[in-house]
C-alpha cells in the first residue's frame, strides 16, 4: 500500500490532461483533415485523379475535388497525394452523413450540438453501450481508451456501460457484418428512448478497408439513425472526444 | 526425413509443381507421423474447385527452422477426421468443412465454425438446403447433465468494450465443467476478399485483420508479396519494421497486465498501464502518424524512415516508458493479495498445450519453446536475436511474467535497434509477381504465430490465400484453462490469453 503510494507520488503522477481547456498534443506525422488543392494540379486529368483512390473516396466535377471522409482511411501513402494532403487538425466528427464530405472550396463542418431537448437530457450525463460489429478492435481500442486516466472521458459525464438498459446511446465499431446485425439491432431495440447513435470509425460510417464485402453492410446509418459519424481507421482519441464535446455543446 | 513433405523456409516461395500431392491414407499418415515426432500444424486449408477440393497441410518442425508442406486432392464430399488422435486438427478440419462443404467422418465435435456458406453451392456439410438462412450461433452445445448442474451463456454482446462471442460455461455452481466458445460474429470475409488479388485496397484489410496486430498481419502480407516477386527490402526498412513490431508487442502486452490488475482489484498497476499502453501506442504515432502503425508499411519496405534527431526522440520515451512499466509492474509482484490470485488459476499443462498446438505467450508460459522470431527468423531477426522467455506452471501468472519479461527483451530490442539503424532507402521498387508459386509467411506477433499461405495462378495473381492468427490455435487453450476452475475466474483468464475474435472470424 505503501509502495504504491509512493510510486503514485514519484513516478507515475497525475497524468489527466488539460484538454479540452488545453491543447491536445499529436505526432507530427498524425493524418487529420484533409487539404484539397483548390485547383486540380496534379498530372493526372479529373476522372484519374478521382479514380486513384482504391476506396471511392475522391470525386472530382467542375467544381473542383472533393473526398469523402466516410470513405477515406487517411492513408500515409495517398495515391492521389498530389492534389490530396493531411493537416494535423484532429477535428473530423460532424453530425449528418452529407458533412462528411470536404471541398476544395467549403469550410471545415463540425459536429453540432444536440437539439436542446436531448442536450437538457444527456449535456452533463451521457452513457454508451458499445457494439463491436465487425469491428478489428482498433476503433474499441481507442474507444476504451478514452475511459483511461491521461483522458478520463468520465469528468464530462460520458461513459460505457454494461447494459443497453443503463445507456443512453448505442456506440457502433465495425461494419456491421451479417452475422452481427441481428445482435446489434436487439442491443439498440434494449435501449429506452430516446437515444442517440454514434457511428465510430470508417467501417460503421461506410464499411472501410472491407467496404464492397457482401458480408458486411452498407454503413450502419443504412439500419439506424445516426446522430454522430466519427471518421478514421481508426479515429484518434482526440477526434472521438471531440465529437463527443461538440455533441454535449461543451465546445463551441 | 519424410518424402510426402516439401521442406520449405519461411518467406520463400517455391514453384507449385514441386509441392508433393500425396493420395488420402498417405497425406493422413504424415500428418500423425509428424506431429508424433513433435511437429506442429501451422495451416491446414482447403480449396475448393469444381468437384475436387485440395487440401494443404503446412508443418513446422520443432527445431531446425525448416516447414513442411504437402498437398492431397479430396474428391467428393467426405474426408476422415484425424481430430481424436490429433486434436490441434479439430477446428482446421471444421473450417475446411464450413467452407469447402466436406464432412469430416469420425470428427468429434463437428459444427461450425463462422457462420458461413460453403464455397461450393449445394454442398454443405451439415446437409442444409441453400435457401434456408444461416442462423448465427445456432448448433449443438456440449452439455453437461446432472443434478445441480446449471449452464451460464453469455454474449455476443458482452459488457465491456469488447468484441463479440458466445460462451456457455458448464457449472456445478461456480465450479465450470466445460466453457465452450462460439465465434464467427466479426466475419467480414476477408478471405474472399483476397481473390484475385493483390488490389489496391488489400495491405489495408490485412492491417484490420485484427486492429490491435496491424503490423503483424501487415507484415507477413509485404513478406509474401516480396518473396513471389523477388524483391529485397533494404536494411533500414527491415529494422523499422521490427521496431515497429515489438511496440506493438510492447503496447499490448503493458495494457493486458493493466486489464489483469484492474481484474483482481488492484487499481495502481491497472490505471498506470492504461496510460503506459498509450504512450507505447503513441510511439508507434511518432513513427507513422497511427497509433495502431497503419500506413507503415508497405510491400518493399516502410512508408517512413526515421532521421537522427527521431531515432533520439525515440530513444528517450523508450527510457521513461521503461522506468514507468517497470515501477507499475513491480508493484503486482510484490503485493501478495495480488500473486495469490495469479498463482495456480487457469492452469493449462505443457501435455495439453503441445496438443493443441498452442503458440505464443500462451505457449511459453506452459513451457512450449516456440517463438517465430528465433525458430523461423525474419526480417531484421536473421540478424538480431530476441531471447524466448518460458515460463513452467502455464497459469495466469506464468503468462503475466512471461509477458512481462518478453516487454523488457522488446525494450532492449528496440533500443538497440534504434541505435544502429542503417542509413540508406527504407523501400525497395516492388517486382512483379512470378506465376505458379506458394509462399508462406511466417511472423511473430504479440499472441504468437500469424501465418500467411499464397499461392498464385498462371497470371501471377492471387488463386488462393489463407490467413492463420494465433488465436485459431489458442481459443481453445482458453477453454481449457477454465475447467474447474471458478466461473468468476474466466476474466483473469479471459484477460491473460486476449485472443482475438476478428482475428478468428476473418
Amino acid at each position: 500500500m505503501l509502495r504504491a503510494l509512493k510510486e503514485r507520488l514519484s513516478i507515475q503522477g497525475h497524468r489527466t490532461m488539460a484538454y479540452p481547456d488545453g491543447p491536445v498534443s499529436l505526432p507530427e506525422r498524425f493524418r487529420g483533415y484533409p487539404t484539397l488543392q483548390k485547383d486540380i494540379l496534379c498530372h493526372l486529368d479529373g476522372e484519374s485523379c478521382a479514380a486513384a483512390c482504391p476506396f471511392g473516396a475522391l470525386s472530382c466535377s467542375e467544381s473542383g475535388l472533393a473526398l469523402d471522409l466516410a470513405k477515406c482511411l487517411f492513408c500515409a501513402d495517398c495515391p492521389a497525394e498530389a492534389c490530396v494532403g493531411f493537416s494535423n487538425d484532429h477535428r473530423l466528427a460532424v453530425s449528418s452523413r452529407a458533412d462528411l464530405l470536404v471541398q476544395s472550396n467549403a469550410e471545415h463542418t463540425l459536429a453540432r450540438p444536440l437539439p436542446p431537448d436531448l442536450r437538457r437530457l444527456f449535456g452533463r450525463s451521457l452513457k454508451f453501450r458499445e457494439v463491436s460489429a465487425g469491428g478489428c478492435n482498433a476503433c474499441e481500442a481507442d474507444s476504451n481508451v478514452l475511459s483511461t486516466i491521461g483522458w478520463d472521458m468520465g469528468r464530462f459525464g460520458i461513459q460505457f456501460v454494461a447494459s443497453p438498459r443503463h445507456a443512453d446511446g448505442l456506440w457502433v465499431t465495425g461494419p456491421v457484418s451479417e452475422n452481427m446485425r441481428e445482435a446489434l439491432l436487439k442491443t439498440w431495440e434494449a435501449i429506452p428512448a430516446p437515444k442517440i447513435v454514434v457511428a465510430c470509425g470508417a467501417c460503421a460510417i461506410a464499411g472501410g478497408p472491407f467496404s464492397g464485402s457482401p458480408r458486411i453492410s452498407l454503413g450502419l446509418d443504412t439500419l439506424l439513425p445516426v446522430d454522430l459519424y466519427i471518421p478514421g481507421c481508426p479515429p484518434h482519441p482526440a477526434t472521438i472526444l471531440d465529437g463527443l464535446l461538440r455533441l454535449q455543446g461543451r465546445l463551441a | 526425413m519424410n518424402e510426402s513433405l516439401r521442406l520449405i523456409y519461411n518467406g520463400r516461395a517455391v514453384a507449385c509443381s514441386d509441392i508433393p500431392c500425396c493420395d488420402q491414407d498417405r497425406f493422413l499418415q504424415t500428418i500423425l507421423d509428424m506431429t508424433g515426432r513433435g511437429w506442429r500444424v501451422s495451416s491446414y486449408c482447403g480449396f475448393p474447385a469444381d468437384e475436387a477440393t485440395t487440401l494443404y497441410c503446412l508443418l513446422a518442425s520443432p527445431g531446425d527452422g525448416v516447414l513442411g508442406i504437402m498437398q492431397t486432392v479430396c474428391n467428393g464430399t467426405e474426408f476422415p477426421s484425424l481430430a481424436v488422435q490429433c486434436p490441434q486438427l479439430q477446428l482446421f478440419e471444421r473450417e475446411i468443412a464450413e467452407q469447402c462443404g466436406i464432412r469430416f467422418v469420425g470428427h468429434p465435435w463437428f459444427k461450425p465454425v463462422r457462420f458461413v456458406r460453403s464455397a461450393v453451392s449445394g454442398r454443405d456439410a451439415w446437409d442444409r438446403p441453400d435457401g434456408q438462412p444461416l442462423q448465427v450461433g445456432v448448433m449443438e452445445y456440449y452439455r453437461v447433465e446432472g443434478e445441480e448442474i446449471h449452464e451460464v451463456a453469455v454474449g455476443p454482446v458482452h459488457a465491456g468494450v469488447i468484441e463479440p462471442g458466445h460462451f456457455r460455461f458448464q457449472c456445478h455452481g461456480e465450479q465450470v465443467f466445460h466453457l465452450e466458445i462460439s465465434l464467427g460474429y466479426q466475419h467480414r470475409g476477408i478471405e474472399q476478399l483476397l481473390a484475385n488479388g493483390p488490389h489496391p485496397q488489400t495491405l489495408r484489410q490485412m492491417e484490420a485483420i485484427a486492429g490491435d496486430t496491424s503490423i503483424g498481419h501487415g507484415l507477413a502480407y509485404c513478406m509474401v508479396l516480396e518473396s513471389l516477386s523477388k524483391t529485397r527490402p533494404p536494411a533500414a526498412a527491415h529494422a523499422v519494421r521490427g521496431i515497429a513490431l515489438e511496440l506493438e508487442r510492447l503496447a499490448n502486452h503493458s495494457g493486458d497486465l493493466g486489464a489483469i490488475a484492474g481484474d483482481v482489484g488492484y487499481l495502481p498497476t491497472s490505471s498506470f498501464c492504461g496510460r503506459i499502453r498509450g504512450d507505447f501506442l503513441n510511439m508507434s504515432a511518432f513513427i507513422c502518424g497511427s497509433r495502431f502503425g497503419r500506413g507503415l508499411l508497405k510491400p518493399g519496405g516502410t512508408v517512413f524512415g526515421l532521421d537522427q534527431a527521431q531515432r533520439e526522440e525515440l530513444q528517450k520515451r523508450l527510457a521513461t516508458a521503461r522506468l514507468e512499466l517497470t515501477s507499475a509492474i513491480e508493484l503486482l509482484w510484490s503485493t501478495p493479495s495480488v500473486m495469490s490470485r495469479l498463482e495456480g488459476t487457469g492452469v493449462v499443462s505443457p501435455e495439453t498445450a503441445s496438443e493443441l498446438g498452442l503458440v505464443g505467450p500462451a505457449a511459453r508460459a506452459c513451457g512450449l519453446k516456440r517463438d517465430v522470431r528465433s525458430d523461423y527468423p525474419f526480417g531484421i531477426y536473421r540478424m538480431a536475436q530476441v531471447p524466448i522467455i518460458t515460463a513452467h506452471h502455464g497459469d495466469v501468472c506464468s503468462r503475466s511474467t512471461v509477458r512481462w519479461q518478453e516487454c523488457q527483451k522488446s525494450l532492449d530490442f528496440c533500443v538497440e535497434q534504434l541505435r544502429q539503424l542503417p542509413s540508406g532507402a527504407h523501400a525497395a521498387d516492388l517486382g512483379t509477381l512470378q506465376p505458379d508459386q506458394l509462399v508462406v509467411a511466417l511472423t511473430e506477433g504479440w499472441r504468437g504465430e500469424i501465418c500467411h499461405l499464397a499461392i498464385t495462378g498462371p497470371d501471377g495473381r492471387f488463386k488462393q490465400y489463407k490467413v492463420c492468427d494465433p488465436s485459431f490455435h489458442n481459443w481453445q487453450g482458453l477453454a481449457m484453462a477454465l475447467r474447474n476452475e471458478q466461473i468468476s475466474d474466466f476474466p483473469l483468464c479471459n484477460k491473460s490469453f486476449n485472443l482475438s475474435y476478428c482475428g478468428f472470424d476473418l
